[in-house]
């Protein structure tokens, strides 16, 4: 063949090792199609522990009672027992380390969130004792008249 | 060479050199599943159980670092109210990050409409998050592979191999997937996969007072999940799809999309 043919040739043969070598260094050793195959499963296999491996916030009850075990023997019998204690006092993180103190989120907005009154039909909200935000003790914290572990009016 | 020798050899080596090595290595259903036989993340949902608190969203955007103020969220809980006449009114202010507290429902750019309670014939809250598909669309799409789908059928993303081309948020039907601020790449509910993997509970589902969410493993007929799944009347989230969602609720209407 002549030289007008194999130059090009050279040039495009060059591009394509060029191309295999970069993906060579470039594409990790653990990407592929692994169990799903490559319809569904053409990843990076380390990704998987990447995401395992990322850090927890919320730590849940049974934490909380390592050392407030106290606070949630009272609770378990009273009216907010169902809810979890982050959800109120926010995320422990790490706790008492960091932050040392968590803050309570005692606002108005937090209970409304179950207890403005909204009639639903079939919806498990007509169960929950609820107030119009915009007549009951406007302005005010509920947290001044109902203890929030237990917010029966009775009971206090 | 006879001319039928030659069509012949070539005829094989056409057939043989079209079989690409990818094609070779066939992974069939049973050898999937005998692979990882004991482990298939699935997630049950009660409407019945919601009152639209929105504290699950709130852990969610907490345990997940999406930014609290930005107009995304992993999760979200959305309000239907059907009307006596048919009408289907639905809400989710910012994906309910502050629960529900008024009658008002936020109609965007038309305002707030008001449905007076003698028109409402049904109304109810019916929480949201990504399906964790079975054949998952926007893992399909995705060119790059970096969406992806475990052996325990959990769908992720992989931060640092996508390039936010935005393909698989066009693909996904059900619009769980968005575009993070904060890391420029696609984003969606991981099931909480380092919590779940470590053996504990998704933050929303944690969250929840009400036991309206639950994960579980389908393929345990012990777990609660997979005995609701299969002894309840249970409904996937646009069945048509043909995505096979791992999102499981309990009393789905018609109206909810």
């Amino acid at each position: 063949m002549k030289n007008h043919v194999w130059r090009p040739l050279f040039v495009v043969i060059a591009i394509v090792i060029g191309i295999l070598l970069f993906r060579a260094f470039y594409v990790p050793a653990d990407f592929g199609s692994h169990d799903q195959g490559y319809t569904f499963g053409y990843h990076r296999l380390g990704n998987e522990q990447e995401w395992k491996d990322y850090p927890e916030k919320y730590k849940g009850n049974d934490y909380c009672n390592e050392c407030h075990d106290d606070m949630i023997e009272e609770l378990e019998s009273a009216g907010h027992s169902t809810i979890p204690c982050e959800n109120c006092h926010g995320a422990a993180f790490d706790h008492p380390d960091d932050p040392e103190k968590l803050s309570i989120d005692r606002s108005r907005e937090l209970c409304i969130r179950c207890h403005a009154k909204l009639t639903m039909p079939s919806s498990g909200r007509n169960d929950i004792p609820g107030i119009d935000p915009a007549q009951h003790n406007k302005g005010e914290e509920c947290s001044e008249c109902h203890n929030p572990h237990n917010p029966s009016l009775e009971d206090m | 060479m006879k001319r039928r020798d030659f069509l012949k050899n070539t005829a094989v080596f056409v057939a043989g050199a079209s079989v690409s090595v990818s094609a070779l290595d066939f992974i069939t259903p049973k050898e999937l599943f005998a692979a990882n036989p004991q482990l298939k993340w699935g997630f049950l949902v009660d409407t019945h159980k919601c009152v639209g608190c929105g504290f699950c969203v709130k852990a969610c955007k907490t345990e997940n670092d999406i930014p609290f103020e930005a107009n995304v969220t992993r999760t979200w809980v959305e309000r239907y109210v059907i009307k006596k006449d048919g009408d289907v009114v639905m809400d989710s202010p910012k994906g309910a990050r502050d629960g529900f507290t008024t009658k008002l429902l936020d109609q965007n750019h038309s305002g707030m409409t008001l449905v007076p309670e003698n028109e409402i014939a049904q109304a109810f809250f019916v929480p949201k998050l990504c399906n964790h598909c079975t054949t998952p669309a926007c893992v399909q799409v995705c060119p790059v592979g970096a969406t992806y789908q475990t052996a325990d059928g959990v769908v992720l993303v992989d931060r640092s191999w996508c390039i936010g081309c935005g393909y698989c948020i066009m693909g996904c039907p059900y619009g769980v997937r968005f575009f993070h601020p904060v890391e420029h790449v696609a984003d969606k509910c991981t099931f909480c996969y380092h919590r779940i993997s470590k053996g504990g509970d998704t933050a929303c589902a944690q969250a929840c007072p009400f036991d309206a969410r639950q994960i579980g493993n389908l393929k345990d007929p012990n777990d609660p999940v997979a005995q609701a799944v299969l002894n309840q009347r249970v409904g996937v989230l646009r069945d048509e799809y043909g995505t096979k969602p791992n999102v499981y609720y309990i009393g789905l209407n018609k109206e909810v999309r």
